[in-house]
């Protein structure tokens, strides 16, 4: 049996992403074990909290080389949230520092005007995804169609530097956004697959199925 | 396009989904967990459960609840009532919970917001405001489900709250709710146009033209309902409360529902998306 390690960097919700890979039958362990994640067959980067906090606690358990290390070996990583913005190379924000630099691109954090509107930041909402110009017939959202609400909670977004990382976007308030990317190896989503209802859960089924973990 | 989301609200009390009127004289309505999953199963956006008695007796008892529904039900589940530290609230993020919602910790302890944004980031944490309209007109802030009067100004303390960093504001109108006469429309506007956060408005929804109106406005980002749904549970489903804590009465004899006219989450969607509000279906 393939083994799958959620990784635990001591914040936020981990409850709920260990629920939907039980639901669909992935074979997943919460851990913050260097060791763990050395041996994984396939990691899920999942994430609520500060961006900061997060990759301090990373680089304090010492977990933030070993994920560079087994991506870098070819493993597939699902990042979640807060997890797609670590994979990416930095934040914009001052004093935010480095991320784990998988994916080439900035996180940038909404406006909170955007012609001369008022945009609420965080974004609370269920809200759209749609099609840039990769297909997605093949990836995690096979069974997604166009234009289906997914559960969104942030204040940031990440802008990759090649466009074809891009796997959809979203708009919110009139921003458009990059709200999942497919990249080699790695999937990640700004959305919340686990808080989407059962669409949301038919990610992590087809993710794993991609990837022959169940 | 973003969805305005509506958001059923379960008042807990022991093993009990409880409802008062005022937030006072709560009422055994059933077990928490049948409605929590009918409330999903019928599109919910996201769930709050609140501990409304945890403040006054200092306790939490609602972590075996949450386990349990976030075992099942995929959908935000926020928590609140009686988290008065970071290990409260890590303790519950822990169990299950994607948010948490502070009241009566952040009035006698404001850091208490910014030290946790800055832990857990802001979109984890959601402030409930329970305000009072006073005999002058001025809207005050109460704690402890509406009984402890701390003289603050609900829209200066509003604006406070966004400046220390949380993710959203739930403004509790406590005179209207439980009554069913619709929401406190200048109250929640008032709020929503000083924060630049969204703002969930709650209490009075006694029918789904009340929630058509709320969220028309365009300011509030949702909508927060409890009798409305739970009366059509209690009406449609064998319901039965435990009798260990709380008066079951009320479920027993079937009563009527006075101003309320009870309907399902899907009634009040489509009800919004016949005038024009975007929401999820």
């Amino acid at each position: 049996m393939k083994n799958v390690i959620i990784i635990d960097y001591q914040l936020g919700n981990l409850y709920s992403v260990k629920q939907a890979c039980d639901t669909v039958g992935i074979n997943a362990k919460i851990s913050c074990q260097k060791d763990d994640i050395l041996n994984a067959d396939a990691l899920i980067l999942p994430g609520v909290g500060a961006f900061n906090e997060a990759m301090s606690n990373l680089k304090k358990l010492n977990l933030d080389e070993a994920i560079i290390q087994k991506v870098k070996s070819g493993i597939p990583i699902f990042g979640i949230c807060l997890g797609l913005q670590l994979l990416f190379t930095e934040s914009e924000e001052f004093e935010a520092g480095k991320g784990l630099d998988l994916i080439s691109g900035v996180i940038k954090r909404f406006p909170e005007l955007y012609q001369n509107r008022k945009i609420r930041v965080p974004q609370i909402a269920w809200n759209t995804i749609y099609k840039h110009d990769q297909d997605w017939k093949k990836t995690a959202l096979k069974e997604i169609k166009n234009n289906e609400f997914m559960y969104f909670i942030h204040s940031y977004y990440v802008e990759p530097i090649d466009k074809n990382n891009i796997l959809t976007q979203t708009n919110y308030d009139g921003v458009e956004f990059c709200s999942s990317v497919n990249y080699q190896n790695i999937f990640a989503t700004q959305f919340h697959p686990e808080k989407s209802s059962d669409k949301g859960i038919s990610i992590y089924k087809n993710w794993a199925l991609i990837y022959n973990l169940i | 396009m973003k969805a305005l989301r509506i958001i059923p609200r379960l008042d807990i009390k022991g093993p009990n989904l409880v409802k008062g009127i005022h937030l006072e004289g709560l009422r055994v309505l059933g077990k928490p967990a049948d409605f929590a999953k009918f409330y999903y199963e019928e599109g919910a956006d996201e769930l709050l459960f609140m501990d409304v008695v945890a403040s006054l007796y200092e306790r939490n008892s609602l972590h075996d609840i949450i386990s349990e529904t976030a075992k099942k039900i995929f959908i935000p589940i926020t928590v609140g009532g009686g988290l008065r530290t970071i290990k409260d609230i890590k303790d519950v993020l822990r169990v299950g919970a994607d948010k948490i919602c502070l009241n009566t910790a952040a009035i006698n302890n404001p850091n208490l917001i910014k030290e946790a944004s800055r832990m857990f980031g802001s979109s984890t944490i959601v402030i409930a405001i329970e305000a009072i309209k006073e005999a002058d007109g001025k809207y005050l802030a109460y704690t402890d489900n509406g009984r402890e009067y701390t003289g603050i100004d609900v829209f200066e303390w509003a604006q406070k709250i966004d400046e220390l960093g949380a993710g959203e504001i739930v403004i509790t109108s406590v005179d209207k709710e439980g009554t069913g006469q619709g929401y406190d429309l200048d109250l929640v506007t008032k709020i929503s146009n000083l924060v630049s956060i969204p703002v969930i408005a709650h209490g009075g929804a006694g029918n789904k033209e009340h929630i058509v109106d709320v969220l028309s406005k365009g300011v509030v980002s949702s909508a927060m309902i409890s009798s409305l749904f739970h009366y059509h549970f209690i009406k449609e489903n064998e319901s039965k409360g435990s009798t260990l804590e709380g008066n079951v009465e009320f479920l027993n004899q079937k009563r009527n529902f006075h101003t309320f006219k009870p309907c399902r989450i899907i009634d009040v969607k489509n009800s919004l998306i016949e005038n024009k509000i975007e929401c999820r279906i």
